[in-house]
């Protein structure tokens, strides 16, 4: 019973500690260290840490299925890519995905909400794969580099995975370990400096 | 640990759209679910709320003849929109192809989630006016608990038919 007690007395503390009240994903910010990017190579490490994230990964299969979650489990109710890459012609992505997230609903969105095609699987790619296909325009959308910048740091698909809005539980979807402005400082610099993929041997 | 967070609070808009071929204009949160709007605002009750995160499927209705799926569509995005709901489909008179083929086949056992298989069917054989057993599996995905699935397939099957003898007398 004086268990029971203390631990009613510090329940509201309890409470007011477990809660961050606040827009999707508020309390979940990484940290921002812009000034530290030094080296080509850690513009490189910075970007694929984004760009290897689930947020990213889970729309670049490499089969015909999207993937969902944090466990990036196949998409429920068996939602396959369909011919454009964007669901079956009654049931595509548009039917659930709008161009922003739905905090009612908790369904993610974003403008263009599709699969990255076939040619662009990352999933199960290392690092240094997805960046030599990043590069190989058989295999980007015939993307130049400065098309390929653009992709990465202004595509409002692509960004939305640092506002990936809230699951329909209301918890927030995790975001990229760096923040964007760290990670679209990466991609510029990495490009800048010769879109170099590294060594994987010596790293 | 789960967090969680507030929502933003309610920017009332006014939101014009026509819905079952007849103009409206609604002050309303733009953020609202379009599912809302249609059940409180306008009073068609047709359509159902089933899950409320667009899993489920019982409250698809079309946004220029795409199925949607409104419990996930924000009432804002219906701005110009021509929006159709069951009760827009067709009437007792006249009824829509897929409704004459679910009277035929006396699909629904409980009936809650029928209005939205009707309208993602329409949708289908709007695109698709021959849809395989594999297609209907492909883009028939919403959800019914009283497992009428087989008695739909053959309406969906049968829907096609009514609408392809349709199109071909006219």
């Amino acid at each position: 019973m004086k268990r029971i007690k203390t631990w009613l007395l510090f329940s509201p503390l309890l409470v007011a500690g477990i809660m961050v009240i606040g827009n999707p994903g508020s309390g979940t910010e990484p940290p921002h260290k812009t000034a530290e990017l030094t080296t080509p190579d850690e513009a490189f490490d910075v970007m694929m840490q984004v760009l290897t994230h689930k947020r990213c990964v889970n729309c670049h299969p490499a089969d015909n299925y999207p993937r969902q979650g944090e466990d990036s489990h196949k998409h429920l109710f068996g939602v396959e890519r369909g011919v454009a890459n964007a669901g079956m012609a009654a049931t595509n992505c548009n039917t659930c995905h709008q161009d922003e997230n739905n905090n009612y609903s908790g369904v993610p969105g974003a403008p263009e909400w599709s699969l990255a095609p076939l040619s662009m699987a990352w999933q199960g790619l290392t690092k240094y794969e997805i960046a030599r296909s990043m590069l190989d325009r058989n295999k980007n959308g015939n993307r130049s580099l400065e098309e390929l910048e653009h992709h990465l740091t202004e595509h409002a698909l692509v960004l939305w995975a640092f506002e990936p809005g809230v699951n329909a539980e209301g918890i927030p979807r995790e975001k990229p370990p760096v923040s964007k402005e760290d990670y679209i400082t990466a991609v510029k610099e990495w490009i800048e400096h010769g879109a170099v993929v590294p060594d994987e041997t010596t790293n | 640990m789960a967090q969680l967070f507030q929502m933003k609070p309610p920017t009332k808009m006014n939101i014009s759209f026509k819905i079952n071929g007849k103009a409206h204009s609604v002050d309303t949160d733009g953020d609202a679910p379009l599912l809302w709007v249609i059940r409180d605002v306008l009073d068609l009750k047709g359509t159902k709320f089933g899950c409320g995160k667009a899993a489920c499927g019982a409250c698809t209705i079309h946004v220029d003849g795409e199925a949607v799926r409104s419990c996930s569509f924000a009432a804002k995005f219906a701005e110009g929109k021509e929006i159709t709901t069951i009760e827009g489909l067709g009437n007792a008179e006249n009824p829509h192809p897929v409704q004459q083929a679910w009277i035929e086949e006396i699909v629904p056992q409980c009936g809650y989630c029928q209005p939205g298989f009707m309208m993602a069917t329409a949708a289908l054989i709007d695109k698709n006016p021959s849809p395989t057993d594999e297609d209907i599996d492909d883009n028939i995905i919403n959800i019914c608990r009283c497992g009428t699935y087989y008695r739909m397939r053959k309406a969906i099957h049968r829907a096609a038919e009514l609408k392809n003898s349709t199109t071909s007398n006219s």
